[in-house]
């Protein structure tokens, strides 16, 4: 079958803000799919609202809106686009939701928009625990044990019949958010009643725990014609009971023979065929590991991060595919884009093993619960490509970033026996290194199989690598010894550490012996075709495959790794509109990284594709092998700019700014140098190393104070400190991370903060525009609301930040693009930091000023002038339109994370408000976040006693719109002093009256509570937050963004009445 | 032990010896299957071959004997890039290297097995020998050079006829080599399968509902007896299906003519479309040799499958005939089982010739 020509205009829907559960990938499937419509001339409106991604790019779509993904905005865009059909299954569970409601309610149907890919029938079978039960049920595949509840009491009755453990699975809602395991009757009722409340149709799924089984996922593709393929299928290290997000993933399958792997490939074919899917569609299994039986543990009926992770295991574009069969191409009619002369309609075999392992965020949330279970809690994954299952695991593991090389994690070290077997029986983010542990002290496989259920094969590869440290660290180290510790995929340095020899005499011996890392292809096809894929992983078999020329110069850019707060897809943004630019300027590209779910590691973006880790070995490698003329890092985050030294050591070129330059920005010292020489001001503060240093500065500074390691990103272990107790806790909890790098004191200064982007050529500067902040300084700038243009800073004041961004620009020498943050306090403008990099603001700068920022630092890096260049220098044209970058969290997936802002970064993502009217874009941008704007209703007001007064005139304001306003003894005793009606509540935790009854009751619209100072989790403050979260209550913790709110609900808009924009006509 | 495989263009591998301790000429071939290594090692059409696996992990599992596509190995070496130290799998007996063993087949490993593959590929499928001593190479070039690999369906078929199954539906099957879930398959449809050994020439047609042709190995213009046989079977008019071997047998003996592909078809993702629905299965396939499309007379057959990736011919439907064949392997193991209702069909055309 053809393309459908009917087919001539469609609406592709992104998946929005990046939250747990739902992250980049999704703009790589986007990505795909919009360019391939494209390419069949098919005009393309898009909605996302994030504006961090590359597929809201203006060359991606016809017409782009970065609007809220709500029924009523998505709507109002049909109606003013009126596109023939809509594409649902590549926008994650957020487009699929959206485009399911919309046929629903036969908004669909009345605009004549026909659903491509899979019918609202099949979606439905899918997606709905009934439904999907009883199609399961005809055709004969066995499902676990379960239910639909929409009564607590009904989940009660059910696991009385079933048996204890069961598993709560809310219906509609992403990531298993809400779900769990319930081993009592008490959980049971706890974790359903919250699973009830959030899914979207009041639904969940209770199940017969089957924790211990292996799991196993399968990738389907399906045609209209029938044609069913699989193009990987996955194993999890983590049996079942650890979400597949948050688990250990290998592919292909290890340990399953080919009766099981057929037994499950012919159930996911049965399935795909039941459900009438026309795309990609994953099946996710459990098998018993003693027996044949399997149960189908869900279905996702779309383009999902297990199908990211399987297109860059294998080479096979998944999201393009199920674009092309979506608008009528049958499989066989598709070519394979890697062999170029074969068909998409083929399954791919590897002759190398994957492995993913999640990236965490519980180093930004101390008082998270670091268990692992049903509820998704990585913010991001690496995966390794390499011929062993050893290897894989050792490339995964040092592209996480945590300082962790191998398989020792020195804080098990000095754990007792006992404490090692007790600690194995939690599964946690660090159980691979508790196991390697185990295994050190003598451990058998065979016990940590039986504690953990983790298979024997996995723990015995584990095993392999714990004997290797051991062989290393106690016999002399020969050549052949040495081949195998690299095949096995040990760094030099770790080797060097083990047997107490130096780094470079290991790669002396390494180079005499020819034991040198080769690079091998990607194909898709384990050599059985010849392919051109410029995809390639590392290897130390002999024979180098990644040897295409093409005789152009060649620059390298490095990637930023996995996502996690504070570095996130903006990042991948940024490198790969520095390749495109690359490529546009005649270079050849090569770029490095080891994220699956991105657009900078999709095969066709690079002229070549490096999937490494990203330690200075590994980049090693590539340059020995490729000899760049240089290497670009400040557009992959801080993890591309760690190693600018190693690079510079190496004898690579450092494109943009130098080395030496990056360093005057970080280094306290030389900034402050640079800063006087420039007669710019900044808070004063020094450069500590030891708690006391730091609080004798802290004292002469006077408190507060600001606390922070350099060299981070995110503001990880930033913190205002108000006495000497405080730094000290501050200081301990940086110095737990190794520190090879001074901590920072700064005196912490309340006021205005801004933030600039800008390029510099060394000769002039170009700034997309200033952004204000509407939190004050002390919340991170990545948890702000951020306005462009600003709107309330003095004409004179952003002349001075201009002039300031000039002269600190020019005196650094940086080429390229620059960050600055600056606080205006007491009518004083001062520098805070300067970023030597590209800024997650880059993407949204570019889209709201319609300027392709590293389109022009890119050609500026390449020695292109400013004054050259058809754009202008000093400040860009102010747009008419507001735009207003609103950070969202994902604090309901963390059990326990704190979510008070403050200057560590906490947000996972972010969208856009755009608008003409600054109070419309605040509008959008709440609504965005998905924030309810009530115009009545309830509020808890519980603030520290220095925000008291400044929480009378909000009190007032709520008062006055009709709120209730209820609030805490001292909050309360203080409004009603100043005449504001109040609701006491009192601040225990349980009975009548209480906080806790109050939260529960469903009817406080918000809550305001500002955290006491301290990170104690013990605090009542804490609790009310993180009772707030587990009820859907938005809480703020920053005046600020009440105020902001407060804006909102004064002005009274309606969804119907705002318009949507196209931002390509901004 | 060192060990090493030497090719006939003169390349040498160097890798650890597994298994039995015996030199072994052989022809190499490679298979792309990620999981199923004891179905390949046992399966007979493999015969005289020796395997390079391109998945680099083999032996994870361990040998399960229930998964046996024949009594023992037939293949003449192996060559893998890692032998896991651990199998782990419910059902495991035991190791693949106590498998070699028992066997007395040879194998090396910790080979580049992507290079080997990519030689194979590039020049072609050819013969090598796996040895500890490589002194004098030219010595070893020469004698794999004369080694000639014949007479391969004679020594994997049974020597004497039997019969599996209980079924009302009678069928003769042809062992040049057969793979044990052909069996399996017929007699799950409810069929007493009676197997005759390959050189069988008298087989009273009227005795059986239908006639399977096996797979089998080897170049199938070597089998000029079957071939014989197979033109009376073709007259009888009794509904015949033949897969691998017996798709090109029979295609032999009704005029067409076979070569031999550059490095074969062995694996578990061979996209085969059916021309007649447009659907394309995924298919396993094993052979070294094709049916050529234009030597196939449009009065007697009619292509009714092809290969997605090479175009060439994947299945023939006889006219006037209840005769169809496969050149794919629909009874898998390893591989999908996309195609097993090629059996119901076989099935079906017994059921209305009856």
């Amino acid at each position: 079958m053809p393309k459908n020509e009917k087919i001539k205009k469609v609406l592709v829907i992104g998946s929005g803000p990046i939250v747990i559960g739902q992250a980049a990938e999704f703009d790589y499937a986007g990505t795909q799919a919009c360019s391939e419509l494209k390419k069949e001339g098919i005009e393309v409106v898009l909605v996302n609202s994030n504006p961090a991604t590359i597929m809201t790019d203006k060359h991606m779509a016809d017409k782009i809106y970065i609007e809220p993904l709500t029924v009523k905005t998505v709507q109002k865009i049909i109606k003013k686009e009126k596109p023939d059909s809509i594409l649902p299954n590549l926008g994650g569970q957020t487009g699929l939701n959206l485009a399911m409601e919309l046929a629903e309610t036969g908004f669909l149907e009345e605009n004549n928009v026909r659903l491509l890919g899979t019918s609202p029938e099949g979606i439905k079978k899918a997606e709905d625990r009934q439904a999907f039960k009883d199609t399961m049920e005809e055709i004969g595949e066995p499902c676990i044990a379960s239910k639909v509840v929409t009564e607590v009491k009904d989940a009660l009755d059910f696991a009385e019949e079933i048996g204890l453990p069961v598993i709560v699975r809310p219906a509609y809602t992403l990531g298993g958010t809400g779900g769990g395991i319930a081993y009592t009757m008490e959980e049971l009722e706890e974790t359903a009643a919250n699973g009830l409340d959030l899914s979207r149709v009041h639904q969940v799924l209770i199940e017969k725990c089957i924790a211990g089984w292996k799991e196993i996922e399968y990738e389907v593709m399906r045609d209209a014609k029938g044609t069913c393929i699989t193009i990987c299928n996955m194993e999890n290290i983590d049996p079942v009971g650890v979400h597949t997000g948050d688990s250990i993933v290998v592919a292909p399958s290890q340990t399953l023979a080919d009766k099981e792997y057929q037994m499950l490939r012919t159930s996911a074919i049965k399935i795909i065929s039941a459900l009438k899917i026309e795309g990609g569609c994953n099946v996710q299994f459990a098998l018993n590991p003693n027996s044949f039986e399997y149960a189908v543990i869900e279905v996702n009926p779309r383009v999902s991060r297990s199908s990211a992770l399987a297109s860059k295991a294998t080479g096979y574009p998944i999201a393009k595919v199920a674009t092309k069969i979506a608008i009528g191409y049958s499989l066989d009619e598709i070519q394979n884009e890697v062999t170029k002369k074969t068909y998409a309609c083929f399954e791919p075999v590897l002759d190398y093993v994957v492995v993913k392992i999640p990236k965490w965020p519980f180093k930004k949330f101390l008082t998270a619960t670091r268990t692992l279970g049903t509820q998704m809690k990585a913010t991001g994954e690496v995966m390794a490509i390499a011929p062993s299952l050893e290897a894989g695991l050792m490339k995964a593991i040092r592209s996480l970033e945590e300082n962790v090389e191998d398989m020792n994690l020195p804080k098990f070290q000095k754990l007792s026996n006992i404490e090692i077997i007790k600690e194995l029986n939690n599964i946690t983010n660090e159980r691979i290194w508790v196991i390697a542990e185990a295994l050190r002290r003598g451990l058998t496989i065979e016990h940590i199989h039986h504690i953990t259920t983790i298979d024997k094969f996995f723990i015995s590869k584990i095993k392999i690598l714990v004997d290797m440290e051991k062989t290393l660290a106690n016999t002399p180290l020969t050549p052949e010894l040495l081949r195998r510790a690299k095949e096995l995929g040990y760094l030099d340095k770790t080797i060097a550490k083990l047997t107490g020899k130096t780094e470079d005499a290991i790669k002396k011996m390494r180079t005499e012996n020819n034991i040198v890392a080769n690079f091998k292809m990607v194909d898709t096809c384990s050599a059985e075709f010849e392919a051109k894929t410029p995809y390639y992983y590392s290897s130390y078999d002999e024979e180098n495959e990644a040897n295409a020329n093409t005789g152009k110069k060649k620059i390298m850019v490095l990637g930023s790794g996995p996502i996690r707060i504070g570095q996130g897809i903006e990042f991948d943004y940024c490198s790969v509109h520095c390749v495109w630019a690359l490529k546009e300027a005649g270079y050849e590209t090569i770029i490095v990284n080891n994220n699956p779910e991105t657009v900078s590691t999709d095969f066709d973006i690079a002229d070549k594709l490096y999937f490494e880790p990203l330690t200075k070995e590994d980049v090693e490698n590539i340059v020995e092998n490729e000899k760049p003329y240089g290497a670009i890092v400040q557009f992959g985050g801080q993890t591309a700019i760690k190693l600018t030294k190693a690079l510079t050591e190496m004898g690579v070129r450092i494109l943009g700014t130098s080395e030496k330059n990056m360093d005057r920005a970080e280094d306290r010292k030389e900034f402050d140098d640079a800063l006087n020489n420039c007669g710019i001001p900044r808070p004063k503060g020094e450069t500590v190393f030891t708690v006391d240093e730091a609080i004798k500065v802290a004292n002469n500074l006077e408190y507060p104070v600001l606390v922070r390691p350099s060299y981070v990103l995110g503001g990880q272990g930033m913190a205002i400190a108000y006495d000497d107790k405080e730094v000290e806790t501050f200081i301990n909890e940086i110095n737990k991370i190794a520190q090879e790098h001074p901590i920072l004191v700064d005196k912490y200064m309340l006021g205005k903060e801004l933030e600039v982007d800008a390029i510099c050529d060394g000769e002039d500067i170009l700034i997309p525009g200033i952004m204000e902040h509407l939190e004050r300084a002390g919340v991170h700038s990545g948890d702000s609301i951020s306005v462009y243009p600003t709107q309330n800073i003095s004409e004179e004041h952003q002349k001075t930040i201009i002039e300031y961004t000039e002269k600190i620009a020019k005196e650094l020498n940086i080429i390229g693009v620059l960050n600055i943050q600056f606080i205006i306090c007491k009518g004083q403008v001062y520098i805070i930091e300067v970023n030597p990099r590209s800024s997650r603001t880059v993407p949204y700068i570019s889209k709201v000023t319609n300027l392709p920022v590293i389109d022009i630092a890119t050609n500026v890096i390449l020695g292109k002038k400013l004054k050259d260049m058809p754009y202008g220098t000093g400040i860009y044209r102010r747009s008419e339109y507001v735009a207003i970058k609103m950070p969202v969290f994902s604090f309901e997936k963390i059990k326990n994370a704190d979510t008070s802002l403050g200057p560590e970064m906490k947000s996972t993502g972010e969208v856009l408000g755009v608008s003409k009217d600054f109070s419309e874009a605040l509008f959008k941008a709440f609504i965005g976040s998905g924030m309810k704007i009530p115009q009545e209703g309830n509020v808890l007001i519980t603030v520290r006693d220095k925000d008291k007064p400044e929480i009378l005139p909000i009190a007032k304001k709520l008062e006055k719109k009709g709120f209730n306003v209820y609030a805490t003894r001292g909050t309360a005793k203080y409004l009603e002093e100043n005449n504001v009606k109040v609701n006491v509540v009192e601040k225990i935790w349980e009975g009548q009256n209480s906080i806790l009854e109050l939260m529960h009751s469903g009817k406080l619209n918000f809550i305001v509570n500002t955290p006491t100072k301290g990170k104690e989790e013990s605090r009542d403050g804490f609790r009310i937050r993180r009772t707030a979260v587990e009820c859907k209550i938005p809480c703020f913790t920053a005046i600020d963004t009440v105020n902001a709110l407060l804006d909102v609900i004064e002005n009274n808009k309606k969804e119907e009445q705002i318009e949507a924009v196209n931002i390509i006509d901004v | 032990m060192i060990g090493y495989l030497v090719l006939e263009n003169g390349e040498v591998f160097e890798g650890e010896r597994i298994g039995y301790i015996k030199d072994a000429i052989c022809e190499v071939v490679f298979n792309t299957s990620m999981a199923g290594y004891p179905e390949v090692f046992t399966d007979p059409s493999y015969c005289g071959q020796g395997m390079c696996m391109t998945y680099p992990l083999i032996g994870n599992y361990g040998i399960i004997p229930e998964d046996y596509e024949s009594k023992k190995m037939w293949m003449s070496a192996i060559f893998i890039h890692e032998l896991a130290p651990l199998p782990s799998n419910f059902r495991t007996q035991k190791t693949l290297n106590e498998f070699l063993v028992e066997n007395e087949v040879p194998g090396l490993t910790k080979i580049n097995t992507r290079k080997l593959t990519k030689i194979l590929r590039n020049y072609g499928t050819m013969k090598g020998m796996l040895t500890d001593d490589i002194t004098n190479i030219d010595k070893i070039i020469e004698k794999i050079k004369n080694e000639k690999i014949t007479g391969l369906v004679g020594k994997v078929t049974c020597k004497e006829k039997y019969i599996v199954g209980n079924g009302s539906i009678k069928v003769a099957l042809l062992d040049y080599g057969a793979k044990e879930n052909i069996i399996r398959c017929l007699v799950k449809r409810n069929c007493t399968v009676t197997v005759f050994p390959a050189d069988t020439t008298d087989i009273n047609v009227n005795d059986f509902d239908g006639i399977m042709l096996s797979n089998g190995p080897g170049d199938p213009e070597d089998c000029k007896v079957q071939i014989e046989t197979i033109k009376k079977l073709y007259n009888s008019n009794k509904p015949i299906f033949g897969i691998c071997l017996g798709h090109q047998l029979m295609g032999l003996a009704t005029g067409a003519k076979t070569a031999k592909l550059k490095y074969g078809h062995r694996g578990p993702n061979h996209p085969v479309k059916d021309l007649e629905t447009g659907r394309v299965y995924i298919t396993s396939q094993n052979h070294g040799y094709y049916i050529l499309e234009d030597t196939i007379d449009k009065q007697i057959a009619e292509v009714s499958h092809i290969n997605l990736n090479d175009g060439t011919v994947e299945g023939l439907k006889y006219k006037n005939k209840n005769i169809m064949t496969v050149q794919f392997h629909p009874e898998a193991c390893p591989g999908p089982q996309d195609s097993e209702y090629l059996f119901d069909e076989f099935i079906k055309m017994i059921k209305n010739k009856r």
